[in-house]
């Protein structure tokens, strides 16, 4: 239940002479910020907002009220990997003996913190079965991007400049091609087959001097495993390029394959999928990058290293000349990196080995039980995820949209939509290994009610969600008004 | 089997796999070629209980000294206001994805909407993002939004007193993106004039990054570099500290064309190092060149306002290479962390912050001064809350022995100059006992050499 | 069925040239701005601009999708509508009359390879 009007805008609800802070007294007035010169100084005051603590409070509690989180209910948002997330994994990573760190400190003072940063490259590197990581990389496209600067920077490191070119799938997530273009690379684009894998026959004539790599995610967007990675992997190391595996599918990779083992010589994982760290609305999340044996030399910098003797080892930060650069600020984003350090231990060994076939039951378990009233264009086995290509009656003209939006109503989160590009009606789901037999059998029965909604009451459908804070949200409008502040926002008829 | 995150039990995992026609977990890797499938355990730790994962990271907490901080260079010990954690720490808020279902995300798509007019306030900008990385990479975007802005320029000049880390994510950018930068020197510890125009006048410059305040905690004087810029047709893009933009004169007020840095200031926990927040603010005119999410205002099917994700077509899940940058997730958790603070601080507290900032930063400038071992590195050049000195004393050692004591003197940013910060985090007891502590140092090095 | 009209030269990539004299005026077709749904923005190149056949010049967004504009013929831009920036809609209520630049032609010869109406009819399948 939602107050009206706390839920305004917090500058509607500022009023002159308010105040939210309290800051200790000035005990040197005698050196005054006024004696700094004049035109260096801000002339007009930013227009904040003046509101007392209490109703910031209440502001943001009733906006959170009109969100919808993992731990509000299940959400099938494929490829996102909409996992629980642990609660210790937030008490961990607020422990002031970590939070309180300058990241510029003398190493002495912060061995607790480079440790946690160390074992988890090493924890990462067995479970991918690549050689060496960083932790570097804020999110899953950043690390994209700082693979493919590692990517350029073995090819100039042996004067082929030549190489520009890098082949993505066209099944490949958007953010493949953005973040090569970013990397100045030119994006050649490969075809699926029928079964959405890759068509090898499409890839070979592409090959050739002028191909960096080719990034490849496994299973792809479709939830299929590409059953010919050992002979395009093999094919584009023939050709001198290298092999990149976007980690957003690594989910159920866990316990029984891993990328390195499958021929990838650079990687990402978001950690904010795979090993559990909340999405916060869309970030903060992580996106470490590894790589095989010869290619860390290019990690960027900084790097932590940890050297050993009999009885002792230590920890240090370390920059070379061989890395490709910087990428960010300090050594990532280091509270992210400590709940999934602390996922990894919690879960241990045996618990992360059925990581992954739980969360492919799960999948194959919806797939199965919906495939009658939801058009499945690939059969057969599925990963963490699968498509639909919209309702199988589709007389009706209720669309994929309208059943997203429908689901609302009956307090599940949408799958992903219109994504992957292949299919018209794409409906894109991803249970995760969280998630028990009775859950999922919830939404299927709210899929089918869907199903026969939208064949006796279509109506209803298309104009969902019903029961939701607001409804249908008029997009064109948006983008030609073009209202994203509060001065413009005053000024507009909305 | 039974494990707490996972609710399958051996008969549920029977009727699912029968279900699915499927004998066996096993089976459902079956279409990956044998020697693909790994056949061993990983070579990992054991599961840890709840009790025994406290007790590890407490234990490896023993191993860190969080230090009373005298230190800045891009991350500042701000005070953070108990709200926002409890806030923050919502599950509605913590454990949502990025706003694509705008009927159950407008708290997530409102507080966006609030963090970009307060983020263009602060920065006397027209719009600003819904928040990028870290401002490093905010800077790093808008050179790259720069050179799309003025077509087929590809050059881009960075100020010698930009903070260097800012620096080195730039260049990295830069080097693969196809962009050339150089450097404007600097002169006394601020950007020289001269070295800025004859470099702007020689053309092919698709924009200047300037810092306020700079890498010294100088306020350098941008008056007439704007119109300099324009003049040529470049844009003059300004790195920022947040938290100062409550005082010292905004990116607007200098007329910039893109303000851009880290909002760690607006009283972000250190975190050694992340999460943080990038903010990149810019002119209405721009606004389909900036890269990262836009929320914007509309009405509902029933005519009610509410918020959404807006001008998608110029992102990468839609213009896929062509898009304005490869971002996807902003910052999100962290924007509605700077926003909270901004709510509850307003202009008068932002203020007050810096005014508590520059009286503890001169006055520790000055009784290190007294000391007799520390100059000031540019004693002509106003700054702010944080000041570079020279010193004579063995700077590492200094630095170690103040860690002994806990406090973090400084950063050492060459073999005889510090780099200091003083926040309104620190008391003049805090300060007056580093200053003894500097004292003692002193004392006992000059009985070493008798 | 989408609105074809005679004497214009059309490409694959559904943009439409109208020739008056030594100037083409191009803008997209009325089956393109049915698949695209309501545009929200057309960026446009800038006078004097060069254009080269088969080469992108612009592009035309609606919500949901983006698509590039390619010219159908070489040339220079003599002048781009600039209604269109005020309202983007105009593409969607008479793609014809509301063409996004006139070009000054560089190569008649280049009309050749474009489709008639009645070959761009076929090619959309009406």
């Amino acid at each position: 239940m939602n107050n009206q009007y706390y839920s305004k805008l917090i500058f509607e609800l500022s009023h002159e002479g308010r105040r939210g802070y309290s800051l200790p007294d000035n005990e040197f007035k005698e050196y005054d910020l006024a004696s700094m010169p004049q035109n260096l100084l801000r002339q007009q005051e930013p227009d904040l907002p003046q509101v007392d603590e209490l109703t910031v409070v209440r502001h943001y509690t009733n906006m959170s009220n009109n969100n919808f989180g993992v731990d509000t209910g299940f959400y099938p948002l494929g490829s996102c990997t909409m996992k629980y997330n642990p609660k210790i994994n937030e008490e961990i990573c607020a422990m002031p003996a970590f939070s309180g760190l300058h990241p510029l400190q003398q190493e002495n003072t912060v061995q607790g913190a480079l440790e946690v940063y160390y074992n988890l490259q090493r924890s990462l590197a067995e479970i991918s079965g690549l050689s060496e990581f960083t932790l570097n990389p804020y999110a899953g496209a950043h690390g994209e991007l700082t693979g493919l600067m590692i990517m350029r920077s073995y090819h100039m490191s042996r004067n082929d400049s030549k190489r520009t070119k890098v082949i993505v799938p066209d099944s490949a997530h958007g953010t493949n091609p953005a973040s090569a273009a970013v990397c100045g690379l030119e994006v050649v684009v490969v075809k699926s087959r029928p079964d959405g894998t890759v068509d090898v026959d499409d890839l070979q004539p592409l090959l050739g001097d002028d191909i960096a790599g080719m990034m490849m995610t496994n299973p792809n967007t479709l939830g299929i495993f590409e059953h010919d990675i050992a002979k395009i992997a093999q094919l584009v190391h023939d050709c001198g390029g290298l092999m990149y595996y976007d980690g957003a599918n690594l989910n159920p990779m866990l316990g029984k394959c891993r990328p390195g083992d499958l021929g990838f010589d650079i990687m990402h994982i978001n950690l904010h999928k795979t090993f559990s760290t909340p999405h916060g609305g869309g970030g903060p999340g992580s996106g470490p990058v590894g790589v095989r044996a010869g290619l860390e030399q290019f990690l960027p910098n900084p790097r932590v290293k940890r050297t050993e003797g009999d009885d002792w080892y230590q920890y240090s930060i370390e920059n070379t000349d061989s890395a490709l650069g910087s990428i960010s600020s300090f050594l990532g984003n280091f509270a992210v990196i400590m709940r999934a350090y602390t996922y990894i231990l919690t879960l241990g060994r045996e618990n992360l080995a059925q990581v992954g076939p739980l969360a492919t039951l799960n999948a194959n378990y919806i797939k199965e039980s919906l495939k009658d009233c939801y058009e499945l264009p690939l059969k057969g086995v599925c990963k963490h995820e699968f498509v639909f290509d919209g309702l199988k009656d589709k007389s009706t003209g209720v669309t994929t949209l309208d059943v997203a939006k429908r689901l609302l109503d009956y307090g599940f989160h949408a799958p992903t939509i219109y994504f992957p590009l292949l299919f018209h009606e794409a409906m894109m789901i991803e249970p995760t290994e969280n998630e028990s037999k009775e859950t999922l059998d919830a939404f299927i029965e709210v899929m089918r009610k869907i199903a026969h909604e939208a064949a006796t009451d279509p109506e209803l459908v298309k104009s969902a969600p019903h029961h939701t804070p607001v409804r249908r949200l008029d997009d064109t409008k948006a983008a030609l008004k073009q209202i994203v502040t509060f001065a413009e926002l005053r000024q507009a008829e909305l | 089997m039974s494990y707490k995150y996972f609710p399958h039990t051996p008969s549920d995992i029977r009727a699912m796999l029968n279900t699915c026609g499927e004998k066996s977990l096993d089976d459902l890797y079956k279409d990956i070629p044998n020697g693909l499938i790994l056949k061993r355990e990983y070579d990992l730790p054991h599961a840890m209980s709840e009790v025994e994962i406290r007790r590890f990271f407490n234990d490896l907490g023993e191993y860190n000294r969080p230090l009373t901080c005298f230190v800045g260079a891009g991350c500042y010990d701000h005070y953070s206001p108990s709200v926002i954690n409890t806030i923050i720490s919502r599950s509605e808020f913590l454990t949502s994805y990025t706003p694509y279902q705008a009927e159950i995300s407008q708290g997530t798509l409102q507080y966006i909407f609030e963090y970009q007019s307060m983020i263009a306030s602060l920065t006397g900008m027209e719009v600003s993002n819904a928040s990028m990385y870290d401002g490093c990479t905010a800077t790093a975007e808008a050179m790259m939004m720069a050179v799309a802005a003025t077509k087929k320029r590809t050059k881009v000049l960075i100020s010698a007193t930009l903070n260097p880390i800012v620096t080195r994510v730039v260049e990295t950018y830069a080097k693969f993106h196809g962009i050339t930068t150089d450097i404007i020197a600097q002169e006394g510890g601020v950007t020289s004039r001269d070295d800025f125009e004859r470099k702007v006048a020689a053309g092919d410059v698709a924009g200047v990054i300037v810092p306020a305040p700079n890498f010294y905690g100088i306020v350098e004087d941008y008056t007439g570099w704007a119109d300099f810029c324009h003049s040529h047709k470049t844009l003059l893009i300004m790195n920022c500290v947040a938290s100062a933009l409550g005082a010292i004169k905004s990116p607007g007020e200098w007329d910039a064309d893109i303000a851009v840095g880290d909002g760690q200031s607006l009283g972000i926990p250190m975190n050694f190092g992340g999460p943080y927040v990038g903010f990149l603010a810019t002119r209405k005119s721009l606004i389909r060149k900036m890269p990262g999410r836009i929320v914007g205002a509309t009405t509902d099917a029933d005519g009610q306002r509410a918020f959404v994700l807006t001008l998608q077509a110029r992102e990468q899940h839609i213009r896929r290479e062509k898009a304005t940058s490869n971002i996807c997730s902003n910052e999100s958790l962290m924007a509605l962390y700077v926003t909270i603070y901004m709510a509850l601080m307003g202009s008068k507290g932002l203020k007050e912050v810096n005014e508590l900032g520059y009286s503890g930063a001169h006055y520790l400038a000055e009784q290190l001064c007294q000391t007799g071992h520390f100059s000031l590195a540019f004693p002509d050049k106003p700054f702010l809350n944080e000041f570079a000195v020279k010193t004579s004393l063995p700077i590492s050692d200094l630095q170690d022995f103040c860690a002994e004591l806990g406090m973090q003197f400084g950063l050492k940013i060459s073999d005889d100059t510090l780099l200091i910060c003083v926040t309104e985090m620190r008391s003049k007891t805090e300060i007056d006992m580093l200053t003894d502590v500097i004292k003692n140092f002193i004392e006992s090095a000059e009985e070493g050499k008798k | 069925m989408s609105k074809i009209i005679d004497g214009l030269f059309y490409s694959e990539s559904h943009e439409y040239v109208k020739i008056e004299g030594e100037f083409g005026y191009v803008g997209i077709t009325d089956y393109a701005q049915h698949e695209l749904g309501n545009v929200v923005y057309v960026d446009m190149p800038e006078v004097d601009d060069e254009v080269e056949a088969g080469q992108e010049f612009g592009a035309v967004e609606s919500v949901k999708a983006a698509s590039d504009l390619n010219s159908p013929v070489s040339g220079t831009v003599v002048e781009v509508n600039e209604a269109l920036d005020d309202e983007p809609g105009l593409v969607n209520k008479d793609p014809y009359a509301n063409w996004i630049i006139k070009v000054q032609l560089s190569d008649a010869s280049e009309l050749d390879s474009l489709m008639n109406a009645e070959a761009y009819k076929n090619f959309i399948g009406e």
